[in-house]
């Protein structure tokens, strides 16, 4: 088991250096603006330009920027400056994280279990008008874009704008040992936001996989032991109607530390995905790929714990 | 009837029927069907896939309940009437009492949970003892089972025991808490014919040990030979005859069991004779065959018992022998000796002269 976790995580630094050398290419192949011109502002000298050029090492072969930025990286774990602000990238993002990991967790926690509790619900009550009307709003709430859920939510319920003052609404973020109490009330809305298109698929891939489940030998055997059928559903039909969820549930956690951007800037929450998007409008390029390479670390590490994860909920699975 | 001493029988099924609604229609699993079984005692019954042995078995422990079966007649059992008991009684009768061991054991066993700790799930579910007591017990009847090392076994799980060993482990999950009847549904079936007579010789050595009345269902006239003290054949969801498994052997008077006696090799009969199959196939429970259901598979059938739906009666001189037969009990009998001695239905119905049937 150590070998295969330490053969993973080898692998996922290969797939890293992988990652920064493609968003390399991408960002030099693609059209973007060019840094230094950006930083020169209206000082468009072209001695000037060359300079600022010189100064953030873009005069360099495209091989060499990125040998420089390797050696830097695993050697003394220092991704660059911004090209904006001169302020150091690693810093920026460990400023921006806790933001982004407040909503990807707090999301993660409800849509588990909204997710969970509406798919057993609607499985064991197949086909009722419940089931059908639960199955129904997660239709809708699948197909229901976050950053337009966003607004609606906002619309409805934000605390200074809303038709029902119920939470507070855009850029009211506190951080979490700061003031713990508005921290959470900020992050109401947007944890609801995050979760409501996932929950919807968990709760139609839970009902599914339980309703499997419920029809197998295993399930008749467990009733005919004399279990209760709260029993028999929470922990043998469940148990095995899970383990879809947590194959899903680590890409969707992955995916969304990589894709916040939309929930961050409607609810103005400054986290990951909003630093990102101002990096991007600014081409810089440091602080795009410092975030890239945690969304990919992040997808990296958790695959590797759902997999370890995997092998203690089915004993069949044995890694070697 | 069969097994009737005198003293109350453990278990008396009277007049069940069980049906199942379907998109197609009304599938007729169990028709009206009566048997006993006395304390410490072997039925087996006997039937090809859907003859409604099974669906019998689950109704006793309302494990139909769930599927949405429609369920009428009584099963008593120790003078409760499984088939009124409210779900949460019937609970503490199930795996305690009654106890089921089904045909794959592999299925069966629930792959993600240790076997131990699906024993010890059964023993707490009807006894309030430790989780130390009840791994003590698990351990104990992994051994009676004669699993080698039950002590490393018990936390072992399904996927690293063989079929037998399985199987085995499911016998020892229903009988940890001595149930006085155990229901065993094709036990044997999904088994080397080897580790088949190993489970069949575990279950009869268990019932002398533990003393409960045994229900063997299946499909093999071989495995209720060695195991069943009565057998009750069924066809179409009913019993269509009923004797000691001696009787039912040497003088089987259904033409349905004749058919499965003579589908089947023995020693005694010679290589060159040819095995019969019963021709045909099983009748759908939803559109029954009219008048007696064996009809368009029984070659000794007359254009009367299309209409006429047999019942099942006692055999005029021997009453704890039954069978639901249209035909008449010297006709059946000279039949049955002409087969027996060798002879094809067809020769055996033209040598006894049962008029052709008109096509």
């Amino acid at each position: 088991m150590s070998r295969y976790i330490i053969r993973r995580l080898l692998w996922g630094v290969v797939l890293l250096v992988i990652v920064l050398a493609l968003l390399f290419v991408m960002f030099r192949v693609l059209p973007t603006a060019d840094p230094a011109k950006l930083r020169a502002g209206r000082l468009q000298s072209p001695k000037i330009i060359a300079e600022i050029r010189h100064n953030l090492g873009l005069d360099k072969s495209l091989p060499a920027q990125f040998w420089v930025y390797l050696k830097n990286l695993f050697l003394h774990f220092d991704l660059g400056y911004s090209y904006y602000s001169n302020a150091p990238v690693k810093e920026l993002i460990f400023n921006r994280l806790p933001a982004t990991l407040s909503l990807v967790a707090g999301g993660a926690v409800v849509w588990v279990v909204t997710g969970l509790g509406v798919g057993i619900v609607s499985a064991r009550r197949a086909g009722s008008r419940m089931d059908r009307a639960s199955m129904g709003s997660a239709l809708v709430l699948v197909s229901a874009p976050e950053y337009w859920l966003g607004l609606i939510v906002l619309y409805l319920f934000a605390s200074d704008i809303g038709q029902v003052r119920l939470f507070p609404g855009a850029g009211s973020y506190a951080g979490l040992t700061a003031e713990p109490v508005k921290w959470f009330e900020s992050m109401i809305l947007p944890w609801l936001v995050v979760a409501a298109g996932t929950a919807a698929i968990y709760a139609r891939l839970i009902r599914g996989s339980l309703i499997e489940t419920m029809g197998e030998d295993y399930i008749r055997t467990a009733r005919a032991k004399g279990l209760s059928e709260r029993r028999v559903v929470l922990r043998h039909g469940l148990r095995s109607a899970i383990n879809p969820i947590v194959t899903i549930l680590g890409l969707d956690i992955g995916a969304l530390l990589g894709s916040s951007v939309l929930v961050e800037t409607v609810f103005n929450i400054p986290g990951i995905g909003r630093l990102n998007y101002i990096a991007i409008t600014h081409a810089d390029f440091p602080i795009v790929q410092g975030t890239v390479l945690l969304a990919a670390l992040f997808i990296i590490v958790i695959n590797i714990v759902v997999d370890i994860a995997y092998a203690y909920l089915d004993p069949r699975v044995r890694y070697s | 009837m069969i097994g009737s001493s005198g003293a109350e029988p453990l278990l008396r099924v009277q007049d069940l029927h069980v049906e199942f609604a379907t998109e197609d229609g009304v599938v007729h699993a169990v028709d009206g069907i009566d048997y006993e079984v006395a304390r410490g005692r072997t039925l087996g019954i006997v039937g090809e896939s859907g003859s409604g042995k099974t669906v019998t078995s689950l109704t006793t422990l309302g494990l139909t309940r769930a599927q949405g079966a429609r369920v009428s007649g009584q099963i008593m059992f120790e003078g409760r009437d499984l088939v009124a008991l409210p779900e949460a009684e019937l609970r503490s009768v199930r795996g305690n009492d009654i106890a089921m061991v089904f045909q794959d054991p592999l299925s069966s066993l629930h792959p993600f949970f240790k076997v131990g700790t699906q024993l010890v799930e059964a023993v707490r579910a009807h006894q309030d003892v430790s989780k130390a007591a009840a791994r003590e017990r698990a351990i104990e009847f992994l051994g009676l089972v004669g699993i080698p090392d039950p002590g490393r076994r018990v936390d072992e799980y399904p996927h690293e025991f063989s079929g037998g060993m399985r199987q085995r482990a499911m016998i020892a999950m229903a009988l940890v808490n001595e149930p006085k009847l155990l229901i065993a549904d094709e036990p044997t079936t999904a088994l080397d014919v080897t580790v088949q007579a190993q489970i069949l010789a575990l279950l009869d050595r268990l019932q002398r040990e533990l003393g409960m009345a045994i229900v063997i269902i299946t499909h093999d006239l071989g495995v209720v030979a060695e195991v069943a003290d009565d057998i009750a054949v069924m066809y179409a969801g009913r019993i269509v005859e009923m004797a000691s498994t001696e009787v039912v052997f040497d003088g089987p008077e259904h033409p349905y069991t004749w058919g499965l006696l003579k589908s089947i090799p023995t020693l005694s009969s010679s290589r060159e004779q040819d095995l019969v199959p019963i021709s045909g196939t099983p009748p759908s429970l939803i559109r029954r065959p009219s008048g007696c259901h064996f009809h368009p598979r029984c070659p000794y059938s007359q254009p009367s018992h299309e209409r006429i739906d047999p019942q099942l009666k006692p055999v005029p001189d021997a009453p704890e022998h039954h069978v639901a037969c249209l035909l008449e009990i010297d006709v059946r009998r000279r039949l049955w000796a002409e087969l027996r001695a060798g002879r094809r239905p067809e020769e055996a119905r033209a040598t006894v002269g049962v008029p052709e049937e008109p096509r």
